[in-house]
């Protein structure tokens, strides 16, 4: 028994949508999004004038062109001398590589007591079934405090680089409003095609990111890339819905907290572990069975912490080099 | 374990950790911890350096529960704990001084970044100064080269921002050539940890076979951290950075950020290579040429500038000279005598930078000489603390930079096949030395009645002249009781053999 439908229901149905595009009679695009042209740019004579005056005053004062015969002859000789020396210490690292210890030889000076205990105790030491983590995060794990730092550090030079305040203040810098007015110039806004893929891509990336973080300890990865994944998932998010969809629950706030808690709990963490293991005392942290998700000790939660500090920073140096804030 | 062990480890967590904090915190609470840290740092290396002084053995630290080759290890002698109270004391006078400026030159906004990087940098250099595993170094020297890049464009004018790039690649160029020689270092020893590549590189060295990739290996550890502390062919980005960024930030990476890397290399030839070892290889003698040429060019190129930080920071170039060719001597005194160079010029040249900008700021903010004309009457404080710098740069008697150059020459004495270049561009540089700081000594002396501008009463700026009169009395007590730091230095040196 079939069910006839009325011409103003069917017309909502898939069906009516697909048909008729296929037929060509509407384009599913045409009032979704906001289509603008690029514009020719098209300089005003001012503006030229000015440019070729800066132009001039770097080649004059700044490379000297008027400059005399035997300037450009020094110049030409520097540019040369220094071709000739990338070319010898080129050359000469080569030769050094190949005085090195041959790869893939059993008696390789690296093939020592320190690689051998990774891989023989490794996983009754640290608890990890993953070597690397195990390495990176128990046995060396002041160097991977440092590295985390480098990050943090990092972010806080893009900051003081590029964040713009919120209001004008010495008239040179773009408001935060304006980089974003500025931001939307030659890109299209809520762009449906791209707002389709990030709707299916997304959560799909984020989710793969969460489980090489949380896997860390069991099979390859870890903070890192788990974080660097986590990372390009929010950016795929912000470039398809636009920063005030981000906002709703990504902001600088939640960038501040999310970093200082990570860090600050690795630091202390680690802390712990390093008074305890310099003064012989044994950790009160259990080691679990090896295998299970939740086991080896310290190296899951940091390796979330990691994670997330990875992940707010690709993040933020994104929304810094576009607009200058969050 | 005496629990005064605990310290090094302390005091590099500690600056860590108050670098994330200072990011939740307002620009008056960042301002109160970066203080409180630092002086909490310089107290605990006091009781460190005391401890180890009765003691007189230096120690190791595991950094978790595994020993030495298979986890990571921190160190402590005398001569590192030395350096890691003098850095705190430098980085809090330097704090003290620039604060001022800081205010007027930084936006609002970014002070508690600006208070981050500095903790983080403090952080840094104590992990350089402790470490004892080579992997751990290059960590630590990859966050100091990233702090002092925004210490450096904090300020943001077009200078700086150039300045802050330059140095960049300048320092990454000199970060890659270290990580390039780590690896390979790595490949031929299969070890990060300083004492057993220093066992394994006696073994290869004996053993010949992988003599020459083990020297190109040196060398090219030892260039890329020439570059990074600014050796004289490799100082182009030392002028602007010192001279237009803030005046803290100056006064840190010209005595700190490049004296940190000075100290890596010291430590990697005692404690990784070996002290004979590095010896017999020619890469001293390049150090030396390349020291006594800093020694004439830098102070030349000071001579010729017009403006008046960018000469005190060419100044710089010829003192990281004077240290390069006491290491390239390649004698034990000649080591001292680096050590001791690398305090006296710390101690001089943060001072001449702080002082400095109080002279500039009663010539209506203006560098060049001519405006500076009786800046010192118009500045009291600011122009004795220049004086005071000029004449321990110059190297008169009472002050820091006489026995430094007293233990220069000394030990040049020791060394016949370079006693006399040594000698004569010692002599040279003295004068140049003399000419320019004289010169502007002379210039802030001259009294100047149709001047416009308008003094400026010490009242004001208590804190200014607190730090200028400490970094006096810092001078003056380095070089009036010379000789329990060199003793000090001495018997550090010896425990990194």
């Amino acid at each position: 028994m079939s069910r006839k439908k009325t011409e103003k229901e069917y017309e909502k149905t898939f069906a009516c949508h697909f048909f008729r595009w296929l037929h060509g009679e509407k384009d599913l695009y045409v009032g979704q999004m906001e289509m603008r042209p690029q514009e020719v740019y098209q300089e005003s004579k001012e503006e030229a004038e000015k440019r070729q005056r800066a132009k001039n005053i770097l080649l004059n004062k700044i490379y000297g062109r008027k400059k005399s015969k035997s300037i450009k002859y020094l110049e030409l000789f520097y540019r040369l001398a220094s071709i000739l020396f990338c070319g010898i210490l080129i050359y000469l690292l080569l030769l050094t590589v190949s005085w090195l210890p041959p790869i893939g030889v059993a008696d390789r000076p690296v093939n020592n007591e320190v690689s051998k205990r990774y891989i023989e105790k490794g996983l009754e030491e640290t608890g990890a079934i993953n070597i690397v983590s195990g390495m990176i995060l128990d046995y060396r794990a002041f160097d991977t405090l440092g590295e985390s730092h480098v990050l943090f550090v990092a972010t806080v030079t893009v900051l003081i680089m590029l964040r713009l305040d919120k209001k004008h203040d010495n008239g040179t810098d773009l408001s935060i409003e304006e980089a974003e007015a500025n931001d939307r110039n030659y890109e299209p806004k809520n762009d449906a095609i791209l707002q389709m893929s990030a709707y299916v891509l997304v959560p799909a990336i984020i989710l793969f990111g969460i489980y090489v973080i949380l896997n860390g300890h069991l099979g390859p990865g870890g903070g890192f890339s788990g974080g660097a994944i986590i990372g390009a998932g929010l950016i795929l998010y912000l470039n398809a819905f636009g920063f005030q969809k981000t906002e709703r629950f990504f902001t600088e706030k939640t960038y501040k907290w999310i970093s200082f808690g990570s860090l600050s709990f690795y630091c202390i963490a680690k802390s712990y572990s390093f008074y305890t293991g310099a003064n012989h005392i044994e950790s009160m942290i259990p080691k679990g069975t090896p295998g299970a998700i939740l086991s080896s000790g310290l190296i899951l939660p940091l390796n979330i912490a990691v994670g997330l500090v990875v992940a707010c920073t690709m993040y933020a140096f994104y929304a810094m080099f576009r607009k200058g804030g969050f | 374990m005496d629990f005064v062990q605990n310290i090094p480890f302390c005091s590099i967590l500690l600056t860590l950790f108050s670098g994330t904090i200072c990011s939740m915190l307002s620009k008056r609470a960042a301002k109160w911890v970066n203080t409180a840290v630092i002086i909490i740092t310089g107290v605990m290396s006091v009781i460190l350096l005391q401890y180890l002084l009765s003691t007189g053995e230096s120690f190791v630290y595991w950094m978790g529960h595994f020993p030495a080759p298979w986890g990571n290890e921190i160190r402590a002698g005398i001569l590192e704990a030395a350096m890691a109270l003098f850095f705190c004391i430098i980085m809090l006078l330097s704090m003290w001084g620039g604060r001022k400026k800081l205010d007027e030159e930084v936006e609002e906004s970014k002070h508690n970044l600006y208070y981050i990087l500095v903790n983080l940098l403090l952080s840094s250099l104590l992990a350089l100064i402790y470490t004892n595993d080579l992997f751990t170094a290059y960590v630590f020297v990859e966050i100091n080269t990233i702090a002092a890049c925004g210490l450096i464009m904090i300020r943001q004018i077009g200078r700086t921002l150039a300045a802050a790039v330059r140095y960049m690649i300048m320092s990454l160029v000199g970060s890659g050539l270290l990580l390039i020689g780590l690896c390979m270092l790595y490949d031929l020893t299969g070890h990060l940890l300083m004492s057993n590549i220093r066992i394994e590189v006696a073994v290869i060295m004996a053993d010949g076979t992988y003599a020459i990739p083990l020297v190109i290996t040196v060398a090219l550890m030892v260039v890329g951290l020439a570059i990074k502390s600014a050796l004289f062919p490799f100082h182009a980005w030392l002028p602007d950075a010192y001279g237009y960024s803030t005046i803290s930030s100056a006064a840190i990476l010209s005595s700190l950020a490049s004296k940190g890397y000075i100290f890596l290399l010291i430590k990697i030839i005692y404690r990784v290579i070996g002290f004979e070892v590095f010896n017999s290889t020619h890469i001293i003698n390049v150090l030396f040429v390349f020291g006594l040429m800093a020694m004439i060019f830098g102070s030349l190129s000071a001579i010729k500038e017009s403006g008046i930080r960018r000469m005190i920071a060419f100044s710089s170039v010829a003192q990281v000279g004077y240290i390069y060719m006491g290491i390239g001597l390649g004698t034990r005194t000649g080591m001292i005598a680096s050590v001791y160079h690398i305090f006296a010029h710390a101690a001089g040249k943060a001072l001449l930078f702080i002082s400095v900008i109080g002279l500039t700021d009663v010539s209506g903010f203006s560098r060049r000489f001519v405006d500076q004309t009786g800046a010192g009457y118009r500045n009291k404080i600011a122009g004795i603390g220049f004086t005071v710098g000029s004449l321990s740069m110059v190297g008169v008697p009472v002050f820091a930079g006489f026995i430094s150059k007293i233990l220069f020459a000394q030990a040049a004495v020791k060394n016949t096949g370079k006693l006399m270049p040594t000698m004569i561009v010692l002599a040279i540089s003295t004068i140049l030395n003399a000419i320019y700081f004289m010169k502007t000594v002379i210039r802030i002396y001259t009294p100047c009645p149709d001047c416009p501008y308008e003094g400026i009463a010490m009242k004001k700026e208590k804190l200014y002249a607190v730090s200028i009169i400490l970094f006096v009395a810092l001078n003056i007590a380095l070089g009036m009781s010379s000789q329990p730091v060199v003793d000090a230095i001495a018997s550090g040196l010896d425990m990194f053999g």
